[in-house]
């Protein structure tokens, strides 16, 4: 994992001063509340329904058992003992005080962790795949990228103030794990020829206006990854709308000019760049990928695994193939039924480093699913893991099942939200309750939004719930066949939206279609693919009154 | 009154910034003598005009305008003014960063409009090197604590044009 060497630690140090001196000139009302909003956004720092919300960079989901014992102390000196995990490699903490947020910085910067730009319309904390480093199906270890990418991204002068938030996701494996054709630049790496580079993915991106983002280069040799991305940001900046903030991100531009135009911009643009002092060198690879170099496994065999049930559920849902003979890449689930999905306690956090500790060379990752990864676990400790993980509350074996749900904090939590979404998560999780039903079920992605903001990634969802507001009441609008991965694309609405109690039997009716309808073996998201979503859409209506008939209903009292 | 910063000094302004008042177009605004800004629709409408009665010129150049356009007429301008309406509006940045990177503009380069105490790092590393700060500012704080609240920087920009890690030990 990367280590700050001098500079990082000098720059954070001197990020947490730079804070401090501008709360302190905000109390002070020399920088009135316009002035201060996008110096603490870029600092992760909202204010919120409740209190101040504040989110910590966990730079491409890499943490180390240190971090999240600082984590877990800060949650419980300076908020309410809990945090939650976003998905974009961030913890939030819904109740510190903004006067405190000083402090909190200096302990972060304690373990080489901070929370630069993670809000604001900025770059934004770089994301990838959980399983970076291990996963079977890698190509090349996107982490020693993403670092360099960390680096160019933090304080960069010419694009601190974009026409809106800009986010980066960057791939590395055969299927894409890190949604990269939803991000404003999505990068997945290859190799051609021996040559190893990146497909470039331009203006995807959910909220709003969702859209699946396009290819502006098929091939970009790694060295040239910063000066392409400063050429595709200077278009941006430049062009990019700031007279909405709705139309304002760059998948409008690249919709607005068409891509091959954008990509003729951003390809002049480069001409200018290209082999510039900001062209990677093979030294700076070098010295940052030496920090993500293999840890010290052993040479194990096949491990045999007591014969247990519920182990097994576990080991099936919950455990990842890992690159290296005899060990397995461990998710810790953050989604127990009936807990906000993604939501830690201290207790929990300290937990999970002592797991890292004993378990997986003391680090973790956090996924873009909100859970934790242990990932470098030998297959003859899963069963110890998996006895402690449940004591911990933590072995909920839902991984990609669904009640394994994305949700964003919603109504409960968040100003932008127009419904609650946490109980509805907590009630299809009480209706699905049925291990044997859920697994009988299988592979579901079901995502949650409060609002059309989409920070539950409800669009990629193979069923997607997403919050809206009729007339001061809040309903949910369901999509269906929605996916992440390198097939990503949208789910499509299936009409009216519905009460918060509806819910349970929208999933439920939806998941009866699939069961009545299903080939053996075929997943949720085959079965959609092949029936279409009418059937779906037949049941879940059925005896409903809905749009003109609905009127006429209406008309007639 | 507007506080002008330049070589981390306030400094008294000598500059007057032309203004169109009502009515008044980029080509019948009288233009006034001395060392004055022009708005770069008046320095393209009357250029030969310009150029024939000013020794000293200066160019005012708004968020949506194109430097690409006034490229070749460089070598005319003292003092390059980039305006920063709204502070949050991140143009100016990538204009100055296109003025001295790719067209190698010597002038002076200055910011001007809402610019804070809490911006100039980044202004200064794309290039600026005067700046009018803002009405009701700590002009003082601004030179003392504004350009340096960090070190050193990882990226190449205009005032470190060789990224920290071309820079290492």
């Amino acid at each position: 994992m990367y280590k700050y060497d001098a500079i990082d630690r000098q720059l954070v140090t001197e990020r947490v001063e730079q804070f401090r001196d501008q709360v302190c000139r905000w109390k002070a009302g020399q920088l009135s509340d316009d002035e201060f909003r996008p110096l603490r956004l870029q600092n992760g720092l909202y204010i919120q329904r409740h209190a101040p919300m504040f989110r910590i960079a966990v730079p491409y989901g890499m943490m180390n058992s240190a971090q999240l014992r600082t984590l877990a102390h800060v949650a419980r000196k300076y908020d309410r003992g809990y945090g939650h995990f976003t998905t974009r490699h961030n913890l939030q903490l819904n109740w510190p005080k903004i006067e405190d947020v000083p402090e909190i910085l200096a302990e972060l910067a304690e373990v080489e962790m901070h929370a630069i730009q993670t809000s604001g319309n900025c770059l934004r904390n770089i994301t990838t795949d959980q399983f970076a480093g291990v996963a079977a199906d890698e190509v090349i270890d996107p982490r020693p990228l993403a670092e360099i990418l960390r680096q160019w991204t933090t304080f960069h002068p010419e694009f601190a103030f974009l026409p809106r938030k800009f986010k980066i996701a960057i791939s590395g494996t055969k299927e894409d794990r890190a949604v990269t054709w939803f991000h404003d630049i999505g990068l997945h790496l290859k190799v051609v020829d021996g040559e190893v580079g990146f497909t470039v993915i331009v203006g995807g991106g959910l909220g709003r206006t969702p859209i699946r983002g396009q290819v502006v280069r098929e091939f970009l040799p790694w060295q040239h990854i910063l000066t392409y991305c400063e050429a595709i940001l200077r278009v941006y900046n430049r062009q990019g709308r700031r007279d909405n903030a709705y139309k304002a991100r760059i998948k409008i531009l690249v919709q607005a000019l068409g891509v091959e135009a954008f990509a003729q911009l951003v390809e002049e643009e480069w001409a200018h760049g290209k082999d510039g002092p900001a062209t990677i060198t093979q030294a700076e690879f070098d010295r940052v990928a030496a920090h993500f170099t293999a840890p010290a496994y052993e040479k194990l065999g096949e491990a045999a695994l007591p014969d247990d049930k519920a182990f097994h559920n576990w080991l099936a849902r919950n455990t990842h193939a890992h690159k290296v003979p005899g060990y397995a890449a461990v998710t810790l689930s953050l989604k127990k039924h009936g807990i906000a999905p993604g939501d830690i306690t201290s207790e929990q956090m300290i937990a999970v480093a002592d797991l890292a500790d004993r378990y997986s060379f003391g680090e973790l990752r956090i996924s873009h699913e909100q859970n934790i990864i242990l990932a470098d676990v030998r297959k003859s400790d899963l069963h110890e893991v998996w006895k402690k993980a449940k004591i911990a509350g933590l072995a909920t074996p839902n991984i990609g099942l669904l009640t394994g749900i994305i949700c964003c904090p919603g109504g409960d939590f968040c100003d932008l939200a127009n419904a609650k979404s946490i109980p509805i998560a907590n009630a299809i999780q009480a209706r699905f309750d049925d291990l044997d039903y859920l697994f009988d079920i299988g592979e579901i992605d079901l995502n949650i939004s409060g609002c059309m903001n989409a920070c539950g990634h409800h669009h990629v969802g193979h069923i997607g719930v997403l919050g809206v507001d009729k007339n001061d009441s809040e309903f949910y609008q369901v999509t269906l066949g929605g996916r992440q991965g390198n097939e990503a694309k949208l789910g499509k609405v299936i009409g009216p939206s519905f009460a918060a109690d509806e819910m349970p039997d929208v999933v439920d009716k939806i998941i009866k279609v699939y069961i009545e309808s299903r080939h053996p073996d075929e997943r949720f998201l085959d079965t959609f693919d092949r029936i279409g979503i009418d059937p779906f859409k037949n049941r879940v209506y059925e005896g409903r009154a809905h749009g003109k008939a609905k009127a006429a209903q209406q008309e007639a009292a | 009154m507007a506080q002008l910063i330049k070589n981390n000094a306030a400094t008294v302004d000598t500059w007057q910034t032309l203004q169109l008042g009502e009515g008044e177009t980029p080509e019948t605004v009288a233009l006034p003598a001395g060392d004055v800004i022009f708005p770069l629709a008046v320095w393209q409408a009357r250029k030969a005009e310009i150029i024939s009665c000013h020794k000293r010129i200066g160019l005012l150049i708004q968020p949506d305008e194109r430097v690409e356009d006034i490229a070749a007429d460089l070598d005319y301008f003292i003092v390059i003014a980039v305006a920063f309406p709204k502070f949050v509006d991140g143009r100016g940045y990538s204009t100055a960063s296109l003025l001295r990177q790719r067209y190698a503009y010597q002038g002076e380069l200055r910011a001007v409009g809402d610019v804070l105490h809490d911006q100039l790092f980044f202004m200064q590393r794309v290039g600026f090197d005067s700046y009018v700060l803002k009405d009701g500012k700590n002009v003082v704080y601004a030179i003392e604590a504004g350009f340096k609240p960090f070190s050193d920087a990882y990226q190449a920009s205009t005032s470190q044009p060789q990224p920290y890690f071309r820079r290492r030990a």
